[in-house]
């Protein structure tokens, strides 16, 4: 008979260092076509954005040469890829800056709404009882508000600042994360892994913290990709409705409320750049979550 | 190879079925054959993953978008189901091949009434009107012994019982008649006692109609009440076929022969005859081994001459059955008494003092009735009574096995003890202290430690987003038991070559591991802290035969090793006779009868231990069984009745007495006490539900 | 049913009364700032504390609110500051001309999306599927106001087939509708096409489908009949709460186009701090948002047989 114990008692090699497990994880989005594509969009605008200084050919708020269509020649020599606005400011760098500057915000304020929508959730969906009623009720009411009446009551009051419309996104998002988190956590605290843990005599928060946790990695790391793209939609729009960061720094929704009146004059470039510039962004965003949800489907 | 004129029904010739996945083509099922005549029930047994449910789809030409039909022909009553269209299949199904799955409440549209989903077949079918579909509806819901069809027919799947979701399943697959019935599992999902009368009811219905059967299960002992004919597989081949009896009297191929030693018979003995479970594991799709699949792991094994080609099956002329077929090189070199390898004996285990008693252990569950009705009358608040004046003790190094069917409160018991659950009334005593009303949180570590728990679902066992490795250190290094990463590594290490692991396995994620491997990493997990109790919350129901037997045996080493005292909660009554000492039946929520495990199962039995023992199937022909079926279901335990739970289906009921007072708990021995109204003497006097043939009944 | 009807209500209309609280404290919790908001930024210290005693501004604040829930019961919505006329006579208005845009979006955004889902999760991971999925992403990346000024360019400047505005100076014309309607539907219909086909792709994998399909069904049957009923349940649910999203939509498609909506007015009070305008609108949102979620949560628990039939 063969023996089919013979590797048994051999010590295993030592495992593989954090760093590589990240790669590896990272590289199984290839399966994923459209995975892919979403992330190389986000890695260019990521890279614009921490580039900028470099990158980005003009002064985004100096005036040089008013009204220019695409690829017009500038005065220094070189070309204004997409055009100036209707003050003569380079397209081009003022999209560049503007993404640095959505994207700067955009990552602050979903990164702290998921800080907060994760501990209300895991809190909700361990405890129960009436401290989830109470924070689901909370949620509730916040979630109540269309998401939009909601911003512009808030900046609308307190003022339009960068930190004011990171505090709004947390206060707007965090219920649907917290949503979220906690259908995730009333799931998993059914698994024996769980009761395993408890009859151990393991605290709560450790078992919130490395048992429910790492195991909700699933969906939440899509609904980040997500939401980066709803927040940045949502940060467009204030800059939009004329709620945003205070001029003359570019942002992409003040951007298109300056220009658009020139849409039925003549230059449409000057509103449609930076609106396909958001759309773009946003569809990175929205490609990376559809592929990192279907590579966590095969799982 | 029947005896008819007739063609036979099905007709299977070299059939490969394969599955292409983004790895390639997976061989799933090569070189299948077989025949079944008008009839015939025949059975096709295997554990998972050898192919027998990708069978019975590609009889069904339910493959998926993935599967294809790669070889050899399928022939329906003669005809060449290749030639067929896809329309003509269609027809065909429901109405000439029908199907049964394993689960009946899945099964059944949630959101269409029985009734419409019954008569949708005839309709289809047989273009029958309303009126008719709806009569011929009744009368299979007639058939199959359901009470009160009609109110059943406007009935929504989800407000009928389990078992009675499977009679109606059995009765849309027979509606119209068919020839060939396929049922894959059917009672898999079913409680012991009912899957006993869907058996009956199976097996008197293909009679009744003359349909053929093709019963698919894991389930040896089950196949010997309904088959005729068996067919075994192993790895997408069939390695052994024939008559039910000469199957069973002298299984030639070596894994038919492993798998009969890893079923626990009502005479094995767990000390002096322990179970052999196959070594080895089952191989992938993409890595059968050359020659004989089955090779590496069988004790018969000659190299040169096992692994060179693919074997191919033969025929067996030495005994009566002419069908019988085996795929074996070496069958005829094989001793009828040396099929099964000799394991050692062992001593059996010392039982010391008593490490755990509980008295009179009362669980009850607060339901709040939030209606209105509820409101205005006052009577908000009902009790589920989920454990009732439990009461019973465990020595050092004993196995008590806790025996039960859906709902009777063994799961809550578990619970309870694992400070997960209070009690609300009675005590639980581990050593000196109550532990009765001590949730885990306010348990010392002491305590702790030494009572710990192997769960049912291997799948759930594990946390997924950890190394096996972590997770068993992280129990040695909650308990304090070594401190020094060094020592608690060579801890896991010890603990893995415990449980027949390779040391690998620490760097794993759980779904790297099988079933059965995630199961006995969940056993070294419970045992890593050198526990005095373990409560085993049905650790093998999810495991395949051989594993199952594989895990059972661990269980028993380790117990012997470590002089554990083992709670084991099951519904598997043969497993229970196998290794348990002492056994306590439970219904709904109380304790029918406790004692040793040979008093339990030997007269004077409690009219529930009866039934239930009626209901195992067992895998030996030898072995004569008295038949009892239950009638009725479960009463709810909201709503208890107020005498004898186990009334309401009781055969041996002796009249108002049974639904009115509580049974006193008789003592039909030292340490064996059954609650039951009827008097010792009258008990005492029925004749044993199992017996060898040999013996003539009391 | 019953019962569950009754305690939902109750949830609502503690919401809204919760709601409702903290609008009154955030606007009127500091009266000297209602004051400033009704006289102007120049008015003087002794007119502001005039005023507060001759309006009642100087009670407590939840006799205030008290009073306030009172008036808004009866429709007295108050005074606009900007516009120097009862808030009711504007507000009503502009609601109804909203509910004419979010209404027509609505029956677009809806028969689009679910006829796209079920065709997609009929048959997963097809080229049909995968064109409908690359499809509702794409169109969801695309916010209103980028869609506004790029379908602006396109038939405004250069096909010149629509009015660039829509602010409805003539009378009610259909034709300035077009292109709201058109941004709000791109945009929306593609969230509920991927919650539709989720739904519909995970019906078509249960067990009770195969269990149709071994039962011999014809194709169009075992659709219609079998998977539709089950499948649109979860669909529902998202539709009612998309009226919530179409909500917060129209706030900047109105004031893309110039539609006299009650986004916009919204939108203005806000910016202009028109108290008593952001107050009713404010509550009239809410009021539409936690309504329709109610109804989403009712018809939900209804449609599910397992709790309809119990």
């Amino acid at each position: 008979m063969n023996d089919v114990s013979a590797h048994l008692n051999e010590t295993p090699a030592k495992p593989d260092p954090l760093w590589k497990r990240w790669a590896k994880a990272a590289l199984l989005l290839r399966e994923s076509r459209v995975g892919m594509v979403g992330a190389g969009i986000v890695v260019i605008f990521v890279l614009l954005a921490i580039f900028a200084p470099v990158v980005a050919p003009y002064d985004p708020n100096l005036p040089i040469l008013p009204m220019a269509y695409p690829g017009t020649a500038a005065p220094d020599g070189g070309i204004f890829l997409l055009g100036t606005d209707h003050l003569g400011r380079d397209i081009l760098s003022r999209i560049i800056w503007g993404g640095q500057r959505v994207l700067f915000y955009a990552t602050l304020a979903t990164c702290s709404a998921y800080v907060v929508g994760i501990v209300m959730g895991l809190v909700a969906g361990y405890f129960k009882g009436w401290v989830d009623e109470a924070l689901s009720f909370v949620a509730n009411v916040i979630l109540s508000f269309p998401i939009m009446v909601l911003y512009v009551l808030i900046i609308a009051k307190f003022g339009a600042s960068g930190l004011n419309i990171v505090f709004a996104v947390v206060f707007a998002s965090s219920p649907g994360i917290m949503r979220i988190v906690r259908g995730v956590t009333l799931d998993i605290a059914t698994r024996d892994y769980i009761a395993a843990a408890q009859t151990r005599g393991e605290s709560p928060w450790y078992i919130m913290l490395v048992e429910i946790l790492p195991n909700a990695k699933g969906p939440l790391i899509v609904d980040f990709c997500l939401r980066m793209g709803y927040t940045t939609i949502t940060i467009g729009a204030l800059g939009f409705l004329g709620l945003g960061l205070p001029p003359p720094d570019p942002d992409w929704g003040g951007m298109i409320t300056d220009t658009r009146a020139f849409v039925t004059g003549g230059f449409p470039h000057m509103a449609i750049m930076p609106a396909c510039a958001v759309s773009l962004l946003v569809l990175g965003f929205n490609l990376l979550a559809d592929g990192l949800r279907e590579v966590s489907l095969r799982d | 190879m029947s005896e008819n004129a007739d063609t036979p029904v099905l007709e299977i010739a070299d059939l490969r079925l394969s599955y292409y996945t983004r790895a390639g083509e997976i061989p799933a099922v090569m070189d299948f054959s077989l025949t079944i005549g008008k009839g015939e029930s025949v059975g096709l047994v295997g554990e998972s993953g050898c192919g027998k449910s990708t069978v019975a789809n590609g009889i069904m030409r339910y493959m998926g978008k993935n599967g294809d039909i790669v070889g050899g022909t399928i022939k329906f009553q003669g005809r060449d189901m290749a030639e067929m269209s896809e329309e003509e299949v269609r027809r065909m199904r429901g109405k000439d091949i029908a199907m049964i799955y394993q689960e009946p409440m899945a099964a059944l549209n949630p959101a269409l009434s029985i009734g419409e989903q019954l008569c949708e077949v005839t309709i289809v079918h047989e273009a029958a009107s309303e009126a008719e579909a709806n009569a011929r509806a009744l009368e299979m819901l007639d058939s199959v012994d359901i009470p009160d069809p009609q109110r059943l027919m406007d009935s929504y799947p989800h407000q009928i019982s389990g078992g009675q979701q499977q009679r109606v399943v059995i009765a849309m697959a027979l509606l119209s008649k068919p020839a060939l019935l396929l049922l894959d599992e059917p009672t898999t999902a079913l409680d012991v006692t009912v899957e006993a009368g869907i058996v009956e009811l199976i097996a008197e219905l293909s009679r009744k109609y003359e349909t053929s059967l093709l019963y698919i299960s894991h389930n040896l002992g089950l196949m010997l009440e309904v088959c005729d004919r068996i067919c075994v597989m192993y790895s997408g081949e069939v390695v052994e076929e024939g008559h039910i009896d000469s199957i069973f009297e002298w299984p030639k191929h070596p894994y038919t022969h492993g798998l009969f030693g890893c079923i626990p018979l009502p005479h094995a003995d767990k000390n002096a005859r322990p179970l052999c479970a196959i070594p080895g594991q089952l191989p992938l799709p993409h890595e059968r081994p050359e020659g004989c699949y089955f090779g590496p792991r069988c004790s018969f094994f000659e190299a040169g001459r096992c692994d060179r080609d693919l074997i191919p099956i033969e025929e067996v002329f030495t005994d009566d059955d002419p069908g019988h077929r085996v795929r074996c090189l070496r069958w005829n070199e094989i001793e009828p008494g040396d099929a099964v390898p000799k394991t050692d004996s062992r001593d059996a285990i010392e039982v010391g003092d008593i490490v755990l008693e509980i008295d009179g252990m009362r669980k009850y569950y607060e339901v709040r009735d939030t209606s209105l009705a509820a409101m205005i009358s006052g009577k908000g608040v009902t009790h589920v009574k989920a454990n009732e004046a439990i009461s019973f003790s465990a020595g050092e190094g004993e196995t008590v096995a806790i025996v039960g069917e859906s709902g009777c409160g063994k799961s809550t018991f578990a619970k309870v003890l694992m400070g997960l659950e209070e009690a609300t009334e009675g005590e639980i005593r581990l050593g000196d202290t109550n532990i009765a009303n001590l949730p885990v949180r306010e348990r010392t570590q002491e305590q702790l430690r030494s009572l710990q728990m192997v769960f049912q679902n291997p799948n759930d066992t594990l946390n997924p987003s950890l190394t096996v490795g972590d997770q068993i250190s992280r129990v040695i290094k909650r308990f304090g038991i070594e401190s020094d990463p060094a020592k608690i590594q060579d801890r896991v290490f010890a603990l893995l070559d415990t449980v027949k692991l390779p040391r690998e396995f620490a760097r794993r994620k759980p779904r790297q591991l099988s079933g059965g491997q995630k199961q006995r990493i969940g056993i070294a997990r419970a045992f890593a802290g050198e526990p005095k109790t373990v409560i085993a919350d049905e650790p093998i129901s999810a495991l395949d035969v051989s594993v199952a037997a594989a895990v059972t045996e661990l269980l028993m080493d380790i117990q012997r090793e470590f002089k554990t005292t083992l709670l084991f909660i099951s519904h598997d009554l043969s497993a229970v006779r196998y290794l348990a000492d002492r056994v306590v039946v439970m219904y709904l929520g109380q304790i029918m009868e406790r004692g040793f495990t040979n008093d339990v199962f030997a007269p004077p039995y409690h009219p529930y231990t009866e039934a239930l023992l009626s209901a195992v199937p067992i895998a030996d022909p030898k072995v004569e069984k008295r038949r009892i079926v239950l009638e009725g279901s479960l009463p709810s335990a909201l709503n208890p009745p107020k005498g004898c739970p186990f009334a309401t289906r009781c055969p041996r009921k002796i009249g108002d007495i049974c639904d009115n007072e509580v049974p006193p708990e008789q003592n039909a021995s030292a340490r064996h006490a059954i609650a039951c109204h009827i008097p010792m003497a009258e008990l005492s006097e029925v004749a044993p539900v199992i017996s060898l043939a040999e013996e003539v009944p009391a | 049913m019953l019962q569950l009807l009754l305690r939902r209500l109750g949830l609502m209309v503690l919401i809204m009364l919760v709601v409702a609280l903290m609008l009154f404290f955030m606007n009127e919790g500091d009266p000297r700032n209602v004051a400033r908001g009704v006289l102007g930024p120049y008015a003087q210290a002794e007119q502001l504390d005039a005023w507060i005693t001759q309006n009642g501004y100087d009670r407590p604040i939840l006799t205030r609110y008290f009073d306030w829930l009172g008036r808004l019961m009866v429709g007295d919505l108050g005074q606009s500051v900007i516009y120097k006329r009862p808030v009711a006579d504007i507000f009503w208005e502009r609601l109804g001309n909203t509910g004419i845009l979010a209404g027509v979006t609505f029956v677009f955004m809806v028969i689009i999306a679910l006829v796209l889902g079920v065709l997609a999760g009929m048959s997963e991971g097809s080229l049909r599927d995968r064109v409908i999925s690359v499809i509702s992403i794409t169109t969801t990346s695309v916010p209103e106001y980028a869609s506004a000024v790029i379908l602006a360019g396109v038939f405004v400047f250069y096909l010149k087939w629509l009015p660039g505005t829509s602010s409805m100076t003539g009378g009610f014309n259909v034709v300035e509708l077009i292109l709201p309607v058109m941004v709000l539907t791109l945009y929306g219909f593609g969230y509920i096409a991927r919650m539709t086909r989720a739904s519909m792709a995970e019906v078509m994998t249960t067990p009770y489908i195969r269990t149709a399909v071994l039962k011999g069904l014809p194709y169009k049957r075992i659709i219609l009949k079998h998977a539709l009923r089950n499948a649109l349940i979860a669909p529902f649910t998202v539709i009612m709460l998309q009226i919530n999203w179409l909500l917060s939509g129209v706030v900047v498609t109105e004031y893309a186009f110039g539609y006299k909506g009650f986004g916009a007015l919204l939108l203005e009070a806000a910016l202009r701090r028109d108290i008593f305008v952001i107050e009713a609108c404010g509550v009239a949102a809410v009021f539409v948002a936690v309504f329709t979620q109610t109804i989403g949560d009712i018809g939900y628990t209804y449609l599910n047989p397992r709790i309809r039939f119990k």
